[in-house]
C-alpha cells in the first residue's frame, strides 16, 4: 500500500477533528490551547501533503508555508499561555466554564 | 439798538425761566436769596421790556420779527421766531410790571409758608411762559408756551397740595383748559394744512399777512372758531369758565397773577393776535367767527356779573368779576374794537392785580379769613389797603375821569354801540356795568364799612412789603388813564399803529354821561341795598330763590356734573365693562383655544410620536435580550458555533459544487 494524498488528508482531517473536539469539550484552558495546536498541525499537514503530491514539487512552497505557520503557532501559543497565566492570576481558576464575563 | 432788542427778544422770557431754574437749585434754607433771584430776574426782564417798548415808539405801526428754522423734516422746514409790535410791547410791559409787584407782595404774603422757594420757582416759571406766549411769532411757539402756562397754573393753583380742594381745583383748571386746547390744537393743524406756515409774519408769507390769508380763504371761520376754543378755555369764557373761580384755591398772589397779568390775558391776547383770521372776509366788520366771540363774551360777561353779586368769598367775587371783564373784552374784540379790548386788558391787568393783592392783604390782616360776612369796618384798621382797594374798585366799576377802567369801558361801549349786527350786546353790556358797580359796592361795604366783627385777634395792616406794591399799582391805575382818554387816546392809536392827536374837546362824549349815570346808579343801588347789612345779605332775605340760584353759580357745576361728567363716568364704566368682560373675554377665549390646541398636540405627542418611539425601543430591547442570551460568555460555545458555521459552509460548498 502506497502513501496517497487521500490517506494523508484523512489523517489530517482526523487530527483536526480530534483537536476541535478537544477545544470544544475540555474545560481546562491549557487543554483547549493544545486542541487548537492540534488543529494547526492538521492544517500544516495539509500544506505539506498538497505540496508533496503536487506534479511539480520542485519549489518548496508548501513546506515554507508550514514552517511559517509553525512559527506563528509558536508565537500564538506564547500569547495564549501568557493569557492563561494572567487569567489564573486574576480569577484564581483556569476553568473556562467560570470565565463568562463576556456573557451578554 | 432796535435790531439788538428784536434779535434778543428771547431774553425776556428766558430771564425769568433762568431765575426759576436757579431758585430750583437753591434749598429752602436760603429763602431771602430765592426771593431776591426771582425779583431780580423780574426787574431785569422789566428793564428789557421797557427797552423793547421804547423801540416800538420810534415809528408808528412798528413791527419787527426774527425767524429761524427750528428743525427740518424732509422738504419741510419748521420755522419759529419772535416778534415785536405795539401789542407785544404793551403786553410785555404790563406782564412784567404787574408780575414784579406781585412778586414783591408775595415776599410778605408767603413769608411764613414752608415752601417759599418753590413758590417763587413756580411764579417765575409762570411769567416766563406767559412772556413766551406774548413774544411768539409762530402759532406753534405760542401753543408751546400756552401749554407751559397751563402747567404753571396747575402747579400754582395746587400749590397747597396738602389741601384736597386745592388739588381738585388744580386738576379742574388743567382739564377744563385742556378741553379748549384740543380745539386750539386742531385749529393750529388746520391752519398749517391750509396756509403751509405757522409764522404770523414772514415778509408777506406769514399766516396773518396777505400771502397766508389768501391761502386760508374759506376755512378761516372754522380755524378761528377752533382757536377761539383755546382762548375761551384759558380766558374763562362760557361754557369753560368753571375752573376760574375754583382757581381761588391757590395762594392769593397766584390768583392775582392768573387773573391779571398772565393766564386769562392769554386768551384775549390770542384772539387779538390772530385777529386777521377772525376778520377774514368781513362784511361791514362782521364775520361768523366774530359774532360767536361777541355772543360768548356777552353771555359770559352778564352771567359772571350776576353770580358775583351773590358770592360771600372775597376772592370769588373778584374771580367772577374777572370772568365778567374778560367777557367784556371778548365782546370788544368781536365787535371790532381790538385796541379798546386790549387796552381794557392792560388796564384790567393793573387794577385787578391791585384788587387781588388788596384782598390778599385783607385776608392776611384778618388771619386767613375769606368770608366777607366776617369782615367789616376794616377802613380804620387797614387804611392803606382800604384806599388802594377803593382805587381798584372805582377803576373796575368804571368811575369816570381819574380811573383807567372807566375810559376803556367807555371805549368798549362805544365799539359795541357801533356794531352793525345787533344792538343787544350793547344794552346787555350797559347792564353789566351797573352790576359791576353793584357787586363792587357790596364788597366794599361788607369788607371796609360798618362795624368791625368781633374776632379773637383784631385785624392789622399788612407790612410795608405788601402795601408798597398796592400803592404802586394804584398809582399805575390812575396814571394809565392819562393816555387812554378820548382827548388823547394815545394807547389806542399806539396799538393800532396810528399817530395820536390831542384834542381836549373830545374828552366829553355822550357815552361818558351814560356810563357815569350807570355807575352812579350801580353804586347808589349798592349803598341802598347793603347800607345796613350786618351778618347777612339783604338780597338773600328778600329773594332767597334767586340768591340761591346765583350763589350756587347758576348750578352750572352741578349741570356739568350731571351731564358732561356723568357721560364721562358712564363711558368710563362702559369701557371698564368692555375691558373686563368683552376684551378680557376675548383674550381668555384666545387663551382657552391655545390651551386646547396645546393639549391636543400634547396628546398627539404622548400617544402618537412618543408611543412609536417607545415601541421601537421596546422592540430593540427585546431583540437585544434574545441576542444577549446567545452570548453565554462560554468561549467554547462560540468556538462550537464557529465550527458548526464552517461545517455548514463546507456542506453548502459541497452541495453547490
Amino acid at each position: 500500500m502506497t502513501l496517497t494524498l487521500s490517506i494523508v488528508l484523512a489523517v489530517s482531517a482526523a487530527l483536526f477533528s480530534i483537536g476541535l473536539l478537544a477545544a470544544l469539550s475540555r474545560r481546562h484552558a491549557i487543554f483547549i490551547l493544545i486542541g487548537i495546536e492540534m488543529m494547526l498541525a492538521a492544517a500544516n499537514i495539509n500544506f505539506v501533503a498538497f505540496w508533496r503530491f503536487n506534479p511539480q514539487p520542485q519549489e518548496p512552497t508548501g513546506i515554507m508555508v508550514a514552517i511559517f505557520a509553525i512559527a506563528i503557532a509558536a508565537a500564538e501559543a506564547t500569547v495564549g499561555l501568557a493569557l492563561v497565566i494572567a487569567i489564573y492570576r486574576h480569577y484564581g481558576t483556569t476553568n473556562v466554564d467560570q470565565l463568562d464575563q463576556l456573557k451578554g | 439798538m432796535n435790531s439788538w432788542i428784536v434779535l434778543h427778544l428771547w431774553l425776556i422770557p428766558a430771564i425769568p425761566l433762568l431765575a426759576s431754574l436757579v431758585i430750583l437749585g437753591l434749598t429752602n434754607s436760603r429763602r431771602p436769596m430765592a426771593a431776591a433771584v426771582a425779583i431780580g430776574g423780574q426787574g431785569a426782564t422789566l428793564a428789557l421790556s421797557l427797552l423793547a417798548f421804547s423801540a416800538t415808539l420810534h415809528a408808528t405801526g412798528f413791527r419787527a420779527f426774527h425767524n429761524f428754522t427750528w428743525f427740518t423734516f424732509g422738504e419741510q422746514a419748521l420755522r419759529i421766531g419772535w416778534m415785536l409790535d405795539p401789542l407785544t410791547a404793551a403786553m410785555v410791559v404790563m406782564i412784567t410790571f404787574v408780575s414784579l409787584c406781585i412778586f414783591v407782595f408775595s415776599v410778605g404774603y408767603m413769608a411764613t409758608d414752608k415752601n417759599f422757594s418753590r413758590f417763587f420757582t413756580y411764579l417765575s416759571f409762570f411769567t416766563a411762559a406767559m412772556l413766551g406766549v406774548v413774544i411768539a411769532n409762530s402759532l406753534l411757539l405760542l401753543f408751546v408756551c400756552w401749554e407751559l402756562v397751563g402747567l404753571a397754573s396747575y402747579l400754582l393753583i395746587g400749590f397747597w397740595i396738602e389741601r384736597p380742594s386745592a388739588a381738585a381745583a388744580a386738576k379742574k383748571a388743567f382739564i377744563t383748559t385742556r378741553i379748549g386746547d384740543i380745539g386750539f390744537f386742531l385749529g393750529l393743524l388746520w391752519l398749517y394744512h391750509s396756509s403751509g406756515t405757522l409764522l404770523f409774519f414772514d415778509d408777506g408769507r406769514g399766516c396773518l399777512e396777505s400771502g397766508g390769508l389768501v391761502l386760508i380763504g374759506a376755512s378761516a371761520t372754522a380755524i378761528a372758531l377752533l382757536i377761539f376754543c383755546g382762548a375761551a378755555g384759558k380766558s374763562g369764557q362760557f361754557p369753560l369758565h368753571v375752573w376760574l373761580p375754583d382757581a381761588m384755591e391757590g395762594p392769593t398772589p397766584v390768583s392775582a397773577l392768573i387773573h391779571a397779568a398772565t393766564m386769562v390775558a392769554a386768551g384775549v391776547f390770542l384772539v387779538a393776535r390772530v385777529y386777521p383770521i377772525f376778520s377774514l372776509g368781513a362784511n361791514n366788520g362782521v364775520t361768523p367767527a366774530l359774532t360767536v366771540v361777541v355772543w360768548i363774551g356777552v353771555i359770559t360777561g352778564l352771567m359772571a356779573a350776576l353770580i358775583a353779586v351773590a358770592q360771600y368769598d372775597i376772592k370769588r367775587v373778584l374771580a367772577y368779576s374777572t370772568v365778567s371783564q374778560l367777557g367784556l373784552m371778548m365782546v370788544s374784540l368781536g365787535v371790532g374794537g381790538v385796541a379798546a379790548g386790549i387796552t381794557h386788558l392792560l388796564a384790567h391787568g393793573f387794577f385787578k392785580a391791585l384788587l387781588f393783592l388788596g384782598s390778599g392783604s385783607v385776608i392776611h390782616g384778618c388771619h386767613e379769613e375769606q368770608d366777607i360776612r366776617r369782615m367789616g369796618g376794616l377802613r380804620g384798621l387797614m387804611p392803606v389797603t382800604f384806599l388802594t382797594y377803593a382805587v381798584g374798585m372805582m377803576a373796575l366799576s368804571g368811575v369816570p375821569l381819574l380811573f383807567s377802567g372807566a375810559w376803556t369801558k367807555e371805549e368798549i361801549l362805544h365799539a359795541t354801540s357801533r356794531w352793525p349786527a345787533s344792538h343787544v350786546p350793547h344794552f346787555l353790556m350797559l347792564a353789566g356795568v351797573v352790576l359791576t358797580a353793584l357787586y363792587m359796592t357790596r364788597q366794599m361795604i361788607f369788607v371796609f364799612f360798618g362795624q368791625p366783627r368781633p374776632a379773637p385777634t383784631p385785624a392789622h395792616e399788612s407790612p410795608r412789603v405788601m402795601t408798597i406794591p398796592l400803592i404802586v399799582l394804584a398809582g399805575c391805575t390812575i396814571f394809565l388813564s392819562v393816555v387812554i382818554t378820548p382827548a388823547w387816546p394815545w394807547l389806542y392809536h399806539y396799538l393800532e399803529g396810528e399817530p395820536a392827536h390831542f384834542d381836549l374837546a373830545l374828552l366829553i362824549q355822550p357815552m361818558l354821561f351814560v356810563s357815569l349815570a350807570l355807575v352812579a346808579a350801580g353804586i347808589a343801588l349798592g349803598f341802598f341795598i347793603y347800607r345796613g347789612a350786618g351778618e347777612g345779605d339783604p338780597v338773600e332775605h328778600t329773594l332767597p330763590a334767586l340768591f340761591r340760584f346765583l350763589a350756587n353759580r347758576m348750578w352750572l357745576d352741578e349741570l356739568y356734573d350731571r351731564t358732561v361728567l356723568a357721560l364721562a363716568r358712564i363711558s368710563a364704566r362702559l369701557s371698564d365693562w368692555m375691558d373686563r368682560y368683552f376684551w378680557d373675554g376675548l383674550v381668555r377665549l384666545v387663551g382657552v383655544v391655545g390651551k386646547f390646541s396645546g393639549s391636543v398636540s400634547a396628546t398627539f405627542d404622548e400617544r402618537g410620536i412618543n408611543a412609536g418611539v417607545d415601541e421601537t425601543s421596546i422592540g430593540a430591547r427585546g431583540l437585544g435580550r434574545v441576542m444577549s442570551a446567545a452570548h453565554s460568555g462560554q468561549i467554547q460555545n462560540y468556538l462550537g458555533a464557529v465550527a458548526v458555521g464552517m461545517l455548514a459552509l463546507l456542506l453548502l460548498y459541497a452541495w453547490l459544487a
